[in-house]
């Protein structure tokens, strides 16, 4: 029992400490936003934006897709037809599409910055940033920070329009539910808020993934097994952020 | 120039470097001799800003390194370069990328200037040409001699080698040491050579220093190393187990 209570009590301590860790580094990147290197920032809105596109495209379109599916089923039952844009797009825009989106974000990009900046500590480079003056704050973590929270912003932006998408062509294919009748479903009874709903919940998660992952990253010590458990522990925590700031952010807009 | 005073450093309670203190005159380059763990690299990191002692203070150039601010930090690592034992070179970069990377971050020399100095740079490392691989296409000796020429492209007045020859071979070892050597020539540039290659660096070096577990065992020039009857010592400058 005792045993039990102080492995409870170290994990504990140890979350305390990763949240105070976590909120230091989050300071100290706002702070050096200003001091930003922009070559970089440019340099990672290319790796985190555009070559995360494919991936996104793919996910939205399938989710939108089995939204129709699913809610055909019930649809059909009662012969509303009206309304499977609505529920589709209801379900995709506040949900399904932002936590999608953030898990493949985090899988993709969050796993792929952890892993990097890992290994760039492992390996010195970023001894060799300090020790040629260059702080890596503004340097390497501020671009990372940033292109991961704009570009996950507009991904879910772009997502939900393909999942939309995907959606309309799945009701029309394997539905025979006229895409028109369906997109009139969405501009009807769908309103702004449900769009921005979702759009808040991809800053946010975007926020958590990019703090994070840049944390993991920056902290990694014992060569390349250490750079494993950094990339594990940065993808399980980015998303339990991701489920905690989904039901944070529905409680708080009931 | 370099001044340890009382130089302390624990990893958990164990002293990775016990109460070192050490004088290193400007113009002189000193071989940083011992085995594994001695501390030597750590001693290389306090003295360029990377680590903070625990206790003891650095000057360099009659500048505490502990009362300066993130600003004179900075400006004291710009008189600095350093060659990382492990490469250090950023992977994403190209060669040519890496070796102008601290001329383009300083912000002084235009465009033309920084491509040619890189051009020269590594002409003189003798690897031209290869200004637009990547560090992963390079042998191991080759990134040793970009690393080398990244460390002196700004010119700096101390230079700190971290095991420039590991894991090389003998040719490109000497080729190595032959950089160190023309760099010595220079009596304005202070450098601290941290080796195991103790033939190589017995002609390049002003003084030798022999550290065990945290502590400087030996000081002193190439005739008191030599006469030095302490046993890690002679093993050291011997390359043999007999004492």
């Amino acid at each position: 029992m005792m045993h039990f209570l102080r492995n409870l009590g170290a994990r504990a301590l140890g979350a305390l400490h990763d949240i105070g860790q976590l909120t230091v580094l989050l300071f100290r990147i706002l702070v050096s936003i200003p001091r930003l290197d922009v070559q970089e920032l440019w340099r990672n809105f290319y790796k985190v934006g555009v070559k995360s596109f494919p991936i996104v495209f793919v996910t939205a379109i399938l989710t939108g897709a089995i939204m129709v599916i699913q809610s055909g089923q019930l649809v059909a039952q009662y012969d509303a037809f009206g309304l499977l844009g609505w529920g589709a797009g209801y379900a995709t825009l506040r949900e399904i599409g932002p936590i999608l989106i953030g898990l493949m974000f985090s899988g993709r990009v969050g796993a792929n910055n952890t892993a990097e900046l890992g290994t760039m500590k492992i390996t010195e480079q970023v001894d060799a940033l300090r020790a040629l003056a260059i702080n890596p704050i503004p340097y390497l973590l501020a671009p990372r920070f940033i292109a991961i929270i704009s570009m996950m912003f507009l991904l879910t932006l772009i997502g939900n329009m393909m999942a939309i998408l995907g959606g309309a062509l799945t009701a029309q294919l394997l539905l025979e539910v006229d895409y028109r009748l369906f997109f009139w479903s969405i501009s009807e009874y769908l309103v702004l808020g449900d769009l921005w709903n979702g759009l808040v919940k991809a800053f946010f998660f975007g926020v958590a993934i990019a703090i994070v992952s840049c944390h993991y990253g920056y902290a990694t010590s014992g060569g390349a097994v250490g750079v494993g458990r950094a990339v594990n522990s940065s993808v399980v925590v980015s998303a339990i952020s991701i489920f905690v700031l989904n039901f944070s952010i529905g409680a708080l807009t009931l | 120039m370099i001044r340890f005073e009382n130089v302390t450093k624990f990893y958990g309670e164990t002293p990775v470097l016990d109460d070192v203190t050490l004088n290193i005159e400007r113009g002189n380059q000193v071989g940083l001799l011992g085995p594994g763990g001695a501390g030597k690299s750590l001693l290389v990191k306090i003295a360029c800003g990377l680590v903070s002692p625990d206790l003891g203070t650095v000057t360099v150039n009659e500048r505490d390194l502990g009362s300066l601010g993130p600003v004179e930090l900075a400006e004291h690592r710009f008189q600095i370069g350093m060659l990382f034992q492990n490469y250090a070179l950023f992977d994403y970069m190209t060669v040519g990328e890496n070796i102008a990377f601290p001329l383009r971050q300083e912000g002084k020399l235009d465009e033309l200037e920084i491509r040619n100095r890189v051009e020269d740079l590594l002409h003189k490392v003798d690897l031209p040409g290869i200004e637009r691989n990547f560090p992963n296409e390079l042998s191991g000796g080759m990134k040793k001699r970009v690393t080398f020429a990244r460390a002196v492209v700004r010119n700096p007045d101390l230079l700190f080698y971290d095991d420039p020859t590991a894991g090389l071979d003998p040719v490109t070892s000497s080729k190595i040491f032959n950089l160190l050597e023309k760099v010595r020539e220079d009596k304005n540039k202070t450098s601290i050579v941290i080796t195991h290659d103790v033939l190589g660096v017995r002609d390049i070096c002003d003084r030798f220093i022999v550290m065990d577990r945290g502590r400087i065992l030996f000081r002193g020039d190439r005739q008191a190393i030599e006469d030095c009857d302490i046993k890690l010592v002679r093993q050291f400058w011997e390359g043999s187990s007999d004492g």
